[in-house]
Parts: structure tokens; C-alpha cells; sequence
């Protein structure tokens, strides 16, 4: 195991110095020209009358359940309707409001330990109506592969943060930190079995998002 | 160091996949229907010409400034902890990977799809030095366990019937024999794999997009296996190409909205994952910078927009050679019309034939969601190989020959009037027969018993070539 | 403008000569002069696709020459106009006036019609099942009509001549704008997929019920014809000159 202080960068090594210095050498050894980097017009793209509708619409073709709830408690009777859910030994949630969770997040150090996870239950930070995705703040998240080992995947936002498009979303996440972040549309899939769509690849088998006030 | 290359010859390649009708039929089929999902989120998306002009130009943009991007984005990148390694070739970026896996112990290690690996031969080099590679995309995994090559960037697997991977599954993950249902192949897979993620001690990914001004690298999948295979094991490599610089985070806008709509036809992909720095001081994030031939392509005016290329496939669903002949057909790491215009410049003795799969209908470079004219930097390559002379002879003096009779109006006509009279008044085992290529598949024309400029010289001319006729 | 020069393509000169005899009569009917430069042999395409560009320069210079000195110069062929717009450029000099004429002169005969002489209705009766084949080098480089790649909306103007027609009837097809194969040497050098692309094309019209494909190169048609007749299959083809020409009745 080695600590990152004195991890193999190469960079210490000649040899990879080398390469470093002949890559930018023949790069520069070429005066190449380009267009400037060209800035959004915002007025050429796509708006939605109604992002919420838009957003439930691209959601459910990319396989996601959208459910439009009033509280975090009624979070929890809608997946208590879900056999895979009633049946669910190992929870895990950052949203203790809508689903309590069986595990203890703050027990686990090892993340290889979440790997009998039943259902993850987060927040997202906000929706986009063109796609249907979903940002998660990785800082949200005691543990990055609980959004992937887990059979089943829960993602709760507020109706009222679906942006239109992903220049909104990035415009939104603005500077990111340190970490890690994810846009998640619906559920893991595959097509690679003769184009057959089947859910649920490796990651989550179904996605439910639920939309909060 | 250059190993001689086998000299691929296409259309022989292609044969076997073309004459199988029903077969490459279905392939076509499955690649047509991908091409229409695409052909629907294009529409579905008013400013789409927009985007692609966009995305064209950032391209261009970054790839004039390149040198200055690679440091920013080194820059950017060791701030958020992670390591940037530079590779000028495919040798030394399996050499630094290698060197990775030493440092940490590691013997087993868990691969989602990049295709700068395939280029690198990584999967090979590691084996043979004792390293357990399991590729967790499914579509690589099938054509892992055949010992197959991927025929397709996006869709590994698109040349194989489910019956066949039935029969894999079978043999490897002890399935059902004659298994063939999808879903009940795919929840294998995911048991079997499952397991893979859990015992890898490394993960590797490819990266779709590196941000210069924040030093982040992103990666899009739709089965979720990139982001197990680099959310369980604490060092994650990941292997770019330098050609997949972005300038800046809102710039990722452009392309996730170009990217899986061109792919596959999906408004964008289950997961993007973003990744700033490690994961945590416990973790190690490594970023493998490399070359192999991009600084060259770079020098090239007229090839230098092939380094726009997002690795959609897109250009493979809609070329009309590449369904009907398959992936493997062109024996090169990328197939279809970028792969055509990327193999010649690797190596352009071995891909000669490439430039020529190819009908000129243009089909890719209005599918491209970067703007990159293919189809005019195939006739670009054929020039370039005819000035290799790399063009077989045969052809070569079929061209001069031809050129010489279209400057002598004269004996043009001469010998377009014989050769009428030859086709009227031969039998027609003389005239189509194997040694008239065309006439091997083809009826010749009905020749007419006048030419035009003979039509016209009779009603219209008073000034005429001549009146043979 | 009055003074057109007729491009006859090589093989349409000795292979086709209807398609060119009704070309000369449309643009007759139209009120032009026209003139059929009687050295012209060959636009250099064949050549240049191969990558001999050295054995194409002295052809396409021999071409600007010839067709110098006229308002117009019209071609019932997508892929030869292509050649000469599209193409033409590396054999001359960015500030040669003499190719830059020509080279902005040249049209394809449906775009001259409808876009140079503004004419939308053409007379005549076709009363027969149709279907159109459009071929790539007139969509994709002179953009004749709108591909299904881009979402850019452009009118198809073969299309417009052959609709004003009256009793026609176009069938539509499924792929409105796969290729058919030929793609010059491809013809050869890729036999069999080049003949898999054009069988599919062919499958595709009959499938739609149309007696009749019609197209404006004959390239594409004189590959497509070729299967059809050593196959047997129950599709005519026409030239769009030779529909037009054969409405109006003369």
C-alpha cells in the first residue's frame, strides 16, 4: 500500500520526464491554428415548457419510476408497496427523513463490506429535463459505491430543482471540489446481447426517483 | 520499433461476413437500428446542427492549443492529488501501468472499456506478466471469454447472435446450454462479475473527457462496471488519450449532450462520473497521459480533425460497408470510416486497403457529432497512398491509361465506338465473364448504337469532333 | 442568361445517350442556348477517387478550359458536379478566376432548374408507381435535398420537378438515403458489398410497390440496372432528364 506522498508518480523518474518533455516538444514544434473557444449562445437552446413533465417523461424512457410525493414520509409508503423494498434486509440511506436505514454507513470502512446492500436511498442536488439524469454530490455519499452495489436505487430531489439542460446543470454545479460527482439517468442497462435493452447491468436493477415540494 | 504489420486486404477480409446474406443482414439491421435511435434524439433536439458546430470548434480549439492544456490540466489535476503520467507510446504506457500494479501488489485487476488500451495492447502485456485482467464491460467480457477482438467501440459484441453467447456463458459461467434469453444471460454476468469487482485489487478505466481547467476526468457507461471497478479497490488508473482534453467544465455540456444521443441513441449515458482527486487520503488516482502517434496526426493539416473524434461509433452505425461486413473485417483497433482514416496513419503499408472500403457517400461525416470530414480524409488517404505508391501497380497504370484517352477527345470517341460494337457484336461469353470484374455480378448496359457527341454532331453540331458514326 | 454549356459525362456519352439528348432538350425547351463542347471527354473523377491526382490535373485543367466563356454549365449528374465544385480546387490556384468561374457555374441539371431558372412545375404526365433514389454525391456535397443525418430542412429538388408532374405517384421507401454502392473502382475493388449495398436498394424500391427508380446519376444506376437485369428483378430505372423529357411528350 503505498501513501500518495511517495507514490510511484513517474514524475521523480528521468525517463518519464523524458516523455513528458518530447510530447510537449512535438507539440510545440508545430504552430497549429484554431477558432477561439467558442461561448454559448443560450438563446439557441432548448427550453421546456414544463421541465417537470419533461424530466418524467425522459426519466421513464430511460427505464427511471418517477413518483411525485408531498413528504419524505410518503417516500417511505411508496417503497413499502415494493416487494424488492418490504423484503430488503440491508438499507443504506443518507435521507433518514423518508427511509431509515438497516446499515450503518459510519460503521463501514471498507466499502467492499456494502456489497449485500439491497436498496440505497440518496438525495440528488437537482434533476435535467432533457435526459432525465440526476446530479449526486459524491460529498453527499459516506461510501461512492453505495449508488452502484446496491441492487436497488432510490434518488430523491425537489420539483422545484429541474433544470433544462445540461448547461443549466453545469452552470449549477459550478466550480466542482475535490471528490466526486455523478449525473445517474435510470438504472444500469445493457444492450450488448443482440440490442436486447436489459435493466439492471451492474449497477442497480431499477431506479426510483422521487419528487419532493 | 516497428514490428511489420500483416497487410490487411478488405474486401477479402469482408467476404465470408458479406456472402453469409442472412448474417449480414441481421448485423446491418442491428446497426441500422442504432443509427435510428440516434436519427430520434437528433430530432428531438432543435439546436442539434448547433451543437455539432459547437463541439466541432472547441475540438479544433483545444487541439491548436494542446501543449498549454496537457500543463493546465497536469496542474489542475496534482492539485486535486492525483498523479499524471506521461506516455510517448504504447509500449511505455503498458510499461507505466505495469510499474503501477508492481508498486501496489497487484495481480488482479478489473478493466471497463477504453479503447486506448485495445490501441496499447494492455490486456496482452499484462497477462503475460502474470496480471488477472477481467474486462467488466459486458459486450468485452463476451468477446474476452471467445478470445475474440471487439468488432465495434461501443457495441464489443454486436457481430455475436445471443444463441452464441448462450454458448459462451455456457461453457465459462455454466448456464443453461442452449441459454439464449438476454435477461437471464446478463443476470449471469452480473453474478459472475459481481464477484470480479469484489476481488480486484486495481481498478482501470478509459477517460472520455479530461477537464484542463479543473483537472477532473470524466467517464461515461451505462452498466455502472467503470464506477464499481473504481469505487471498491483503492488505486484507480485511468488511461487518456491527449487528445481528450476539454478547456473547461461547462464545456462537458457540449459533449454529454452529443455523446450517447451519437452512440447509441440515448439522451446520455446511466452514469457520467466526474472524478476530481482520489477518492480519499487512502486512495490513489492516477491519470496515464498518452501519445502513440496523436502529435502526429496533430502535424497533419489535412488529418488533423480525425483527433476530434469522441470515440462514439457513430460513423460504424451509419457506414454502409462497415454493416454489411463487420468490425473484424478491417483487422485494426478501430474499424469503419475513423478507424480507416486512423489505421493508415499508424501504420499505412498495413492499412492500405481501408481508405478504399469506402463508397464516398458521406453518410459519416454527417453523422459525426464533431464535424470530422471523413469521407474526404479517406480520398485524402488515397492520395497520400497513391503517392506512397502504395496503389498496386495495375491500378496505377489503369489511371494513367485512363487519363491518357480523356485528353484525346478524339480517341476517346474512337474507343468508345469499338467498344460498343465489341459489346453488340461479341457473344456474351466473351464479354462477361471473370476476367470483366464487372460483369461478374453486373449486366453491362445495352451499348446504343450512337454515342451523344455522335447524336449531336448529326442535329445539332456544325463544329463536331468527328462523324464516324 | 442565355449561353449553357452541357457537361455530358463519359459513360453517359457512350452508354446513355438518352439521358443527354433529353438533358439538351429540357434546357432547350427553357428558352437557352446550349452547346455541347464537342472535346469534352471525361471530368476526372475516376482518377482523382483512386488518389491519382497527378493523372486527374490535366484532365480537369483541359475541363475548365473547355467550359470556360458560358453563363452555365449543366451536367445530368450529381457526382461529376461534385467533382468540379466540391473537388476541383486542389488542381488550380485559390485565386485562378478561370476555375473559380466555372467552378461557380457548373450546377447539376435539377438545381438548375429549380434554384438558377426558378421553374417548379414541369409539364406532362408520368402515371406510374415511382420511387426516388438519391444519390450521395448530389445530396451530401451540392446538398440537392436533405439527408436523414442532418437536421438541417432542405428541399429535395428532384423531387419538386418530379411531383409537379401530373398522375405520378412516388412511393416511399425505408432507407430514403442509404447508398447504392457503386462509389466508382468500389464497384469492383469491393464486389461484394458493393453489389449486397446495390440488391438492398433495389429490394427496398420493389418492397414499396414502385415500378420504376428514378434518379439523377446514372452511375447509380447503371450499377443498380446491372443487378437488376442479371437477377431478374421487376424494377425499372430512369434517369430524372429522361422522365421529365418523356412527360412533356416530345
Amino acid at each position: 500500500m503505498i501513501a500518495k506522498n511517495e507514490s510511484v508518480s513517474g514524475q521523480a523518474s528521468p525517463s518519464a520526464n523524458r516523455s513528458r518533455q518530447t510530447i510537449l516538444d512535438r507539440l510545440r514544434g508545430r504552430t497549429v491554428e484554431g477558432p477561439d473557444l467558442p461561448e454559448i449562445d443560450a438563446n439557441r437552446l432548448v427550453r421546456f415548457g414544463d421541465p417537470i413533465a419533461q424530466f418524467q417523461e425522459t426519466l421513464s424512457f430511460v427505464g427511471g419510476q418517477a413518483h411525485m410525493v408531498d413528504s419524505p414520509q410518503q417516500i417511505a409508503e411508496i417503497l413499502g408497496e415494493i416487494e424488492v423494498f418490504a423484503n430488503a434486509r440491508r438499507i443504506a440511506s443518507t435521507f433518514p427523513e423518508a427511509v431509515a436505514p438497516t446499515v450503518d454507513l459510519s460503521e463501514i470502512k471498507d466499502p467492499h463490506d456494502l456489497s449485500a446492500l439491497d436498496w440505497t436511498i440518496v438525495r440528488g442536488e437537482f434533476g435535467v429535463a432533457e435526459n432525465g439524469a440526476i446530479w449526486v454530490d459524491g460529498a453527499t455519499l459516506p461510501h461512492r459505491v453505495m449508488i452502484f452495489i446496491a441492487q436497488y436505487l432510490a434518488i430523491a430531489i425537489s420539483r422545484t430543482q429541474i433544470v433544462d439542460h445540461m448547461h443549466d446543470a453545469y452552470a449549477r454545479i459550478g466550480t466542482p471540489a475535490p471528490g466526486f460527482g455523478i449525473f445517474v439517468s435510470g438504472p444500469s442497462k445493457t444492450a450488448d446481447i443482440e440490442q436486447s435493452l436489459v435493466l439492471g447491468a451492474h449497477g442497480c436493477r431499477t431506479l426510483q426517483v422521487f419528487l419532493l415540494p | 520499433m516497428s514490428i511489420a504489420l500483416p497487410i490487411v486486404d478488405h474486401p477479402k477480409a469482408a467476404r465470408d461476413f458479406v456472402n453469409n446474406v442472412p448474417r449480414s443482414h441481421w448485423h446491418d439491421d442491428s446497426l441500422w437500428f442504432v443509427r435510428s435511435k440516434r436519427d430520434r434524439q437528433a430530432q428531438s433536439i432543435p439546436e442539434w446542427e448547433y451543437l455539432r458546430e459547437t463541439a466541432s470548434a472547441i475540438k479544433r480549439h483545444t487541439i491548436a492549443k494542446l501543449p498549454d492544456y496537457l500543463q493546465e490540466f497536469e496542474a489542475s489535476a496534482t492539485r486535486m492529488g492525483a498523479v499524471v503520467h506521461w506516455a510517448s507510446d504504447a509500449s511505455e504506457h503498458n510499461a507505466i501501468v505495469l510499474n503501477l500494479l508492481r508498486n501496489s501488489g497487484a495481480h488482479r485487476i478489473i478493466k471497463s472499456k477504453s479503447m486506448l488500451t485495445e490501441e496499447c495492447g494492455l490486456n496482452e502485456y499484462l497477462i503475460e506478466h502474470g496480471i488477472d485482467v477481467v474486462d467488466t464491460d459486458l459486450g468485452e467480457r463476451i468477446v474476452q471469454l471467445r478470445g475474440e477482438t471487439p468488432s465495434h467501440i461501443v457495441l464489443p459484441a454486436i457481430h455475436i447472435k445471443k444463441e452464441e453467447v448462450g454458448e459462451t456463458f455456457h461453457q465459462h459461467l455454466g448456464t443453461r446450454k442452449g441459454e439464449a434469453d438476454p435477461q437471464v444471460l446478463t443476470e449471469a454476468a452480473r453474478g459472475h462479475l459481481r464477484g470480479k469487482f469484489l476481488e480486484g485489487e486495481v481498478g482501470i478505466t478509459g477517460v472520455n473527457f479530461g477537464i484542463a481547467e479543473t483537472g477532473g476526468i470524466v467517464v461515461c457507461t451505462n452498466e455502472g462496471n467503470a464506477d464499481l471497478g473504481v469505487s471498491l479497490p483503492r488505486v484507480h488508473i485511468a488511461c487518456m488519450g491527449i487528445e481528450k482534453l476539454l478547456p473547461r467544465f461547462q464545456d462537458l455540456a457540449v459533449f454529454t449532450r452529443l455523446l450517447a444521443r451519437s452512440a447509441t441513441g440515448q439522451p446520455i449515458t446511466s452514469y457520467t462520473s466526474h472524478f476530481h482527486g482520489p477518492r480519499d487520503e487512502n486512495s490513489e488516482l492516477h491519470i496515464v497521459l498518452v501519445d502513440n502517434g496523436r502529435t502526429k496526426i496533430r502535424d497533419s493539416d489535412t488529418f488533423r480533425d480525425a483527433l476530434n473524434c469522441i470515440r462514439c461509433g457513430a460513423c460504424m452505425n451509419t457506414c454502409p460497408v462497415y454493416r454489411r461486413s463487420g468490425g473484424h473485417s478491417y483487422q485494426a483497433t478501430v474499424p469503419g470510416p475513423i478507424g480507416s482514416v486512423l489505421g493508415p496513419a499508424k501504420n499505412a503499408k498495413a492499412h492500405k486497403s481501408l481508405p478504399y472500403a469506402c463508397s464516398l457517400c458521406g453518410s459519416c461525416t454527417d453523422v459525426c457529432p464533431v464535424k470530422i470530414p471523413l469521407h474526404h480524409q479517406l480520398l485524402a488517404w488515397r492520395k497520400e497512398l497513391v503517392g506512397q505508391r502504395l496503389l498496386a501497380w495495375n491500378k496505377r497504370v489503369g489511371m494513367k491509361a485512363a487519363s491518357f484517352l480523356f485528353q484525346h477527345p478524339k480517341l476517346f470517341a474512337f474507343s468508345g465506338y469499338w467498344g460498343r460494337m465489341a459489346l453488340r457484336i461479341l457473344p456474351k461469353f466473351l464479354t462477361h465473364n471473370r476476367l470483366n470484374e464487372w460483369a461478374i455480378d453486373r449486366d453491362l448496359p445495352e451499348p446504343p448504337r450512337q454515342s451523344f457527341r455522335a447524336w449531336y454532331a448529326e442535329n445539332r453540331g456544325s463544329e463536331t469532333a468527328e462523324k464516324t458514326e | 442568361m442565355k449561353n449553357v454549356a452541357l457537361f455530358v459525362p463519359c459513360y453517359i456519352d457512350q452508354f446513355f445517350p438518352n439521358v443527354a439528348i433529353s438533358t439538351l432538350q429540357l434546357l432547350e425547351k427553357q428558352g437557352l442556348t446550349v452547346h455541347f463542347p464537342p472535346s469534352q471527354t471525361c471530368c476526372g473523377q475516376p482518377m482523382a477517387n483512386t488518389g491519382c491526382s497527378a493523372d486527374a490535373a490535366p484532365v480537369a485543367r483541359k475541363f475548365v478550359e473547355m467550359f470556360s466563356g458560358y453563363d452555365a454549365v449543366v451536367c445530368p449528374s450529381g457526382s461529376c458536379t461534385s467533382m468540379i465544385r466540391t473537388h476541383y480546387g486542389d488542381y488550380f490556384a485559390s485565386d485562378d478566376e478561370q476555375f473559380i468561374r466555372v467552378r461557380d457555374s457548373t450546377f447539376e441539371l435539377c438545381e438548375f432548374l429549380v434554384n438558377q431558372l426558378g421553374v417548379r412545375n414541369m409539364p406532362g404526365k408520368f402515371p406510374h408507381k415511382v420511387s426516388i433514389h438519391s444519390s450521395c454525391h448530389g445530396l451530401r456535397e451540392l446538398r440537392l435535398g436533405p439527408c436523414s443525418e442532418q437536421m438541417t430542412p432542405r428541399e429535395n429538388l428532384l423531387r419538386v420537378l418530379l411531383e409537379s408532374l401530373d398522375e405520378v405517384e412516388i412511393m416511399p421507401i425505408t432507407r430514403t438515403d442509404e447508398c447504392c454502392g457503386f462509389g466508382g473502382t468500389f464497384a469492383v475493388t469491393e464486389r461484394e458489398t458493393s453489389v449486397a449495398m446495390g440488391v438492398d436498394r433495389v429490394q427496398d424500391h420493389i418492397a414499396a410497390g414502385s415500378e420504376m427508380m428514378i434518379a439523377g446519376d446514372m452511375s447509380c444506376l447503371m450499377h443498380m440496372q446491372g443487378l437488376i437485369r442479371r437477377r431478374d428483378m421487376p424494377l425499372k430505372v430512369m434517369h430524372i432528364a429522361e422522365v421529365l423529357q418523356q412527360a412533356a411528350g416530345d
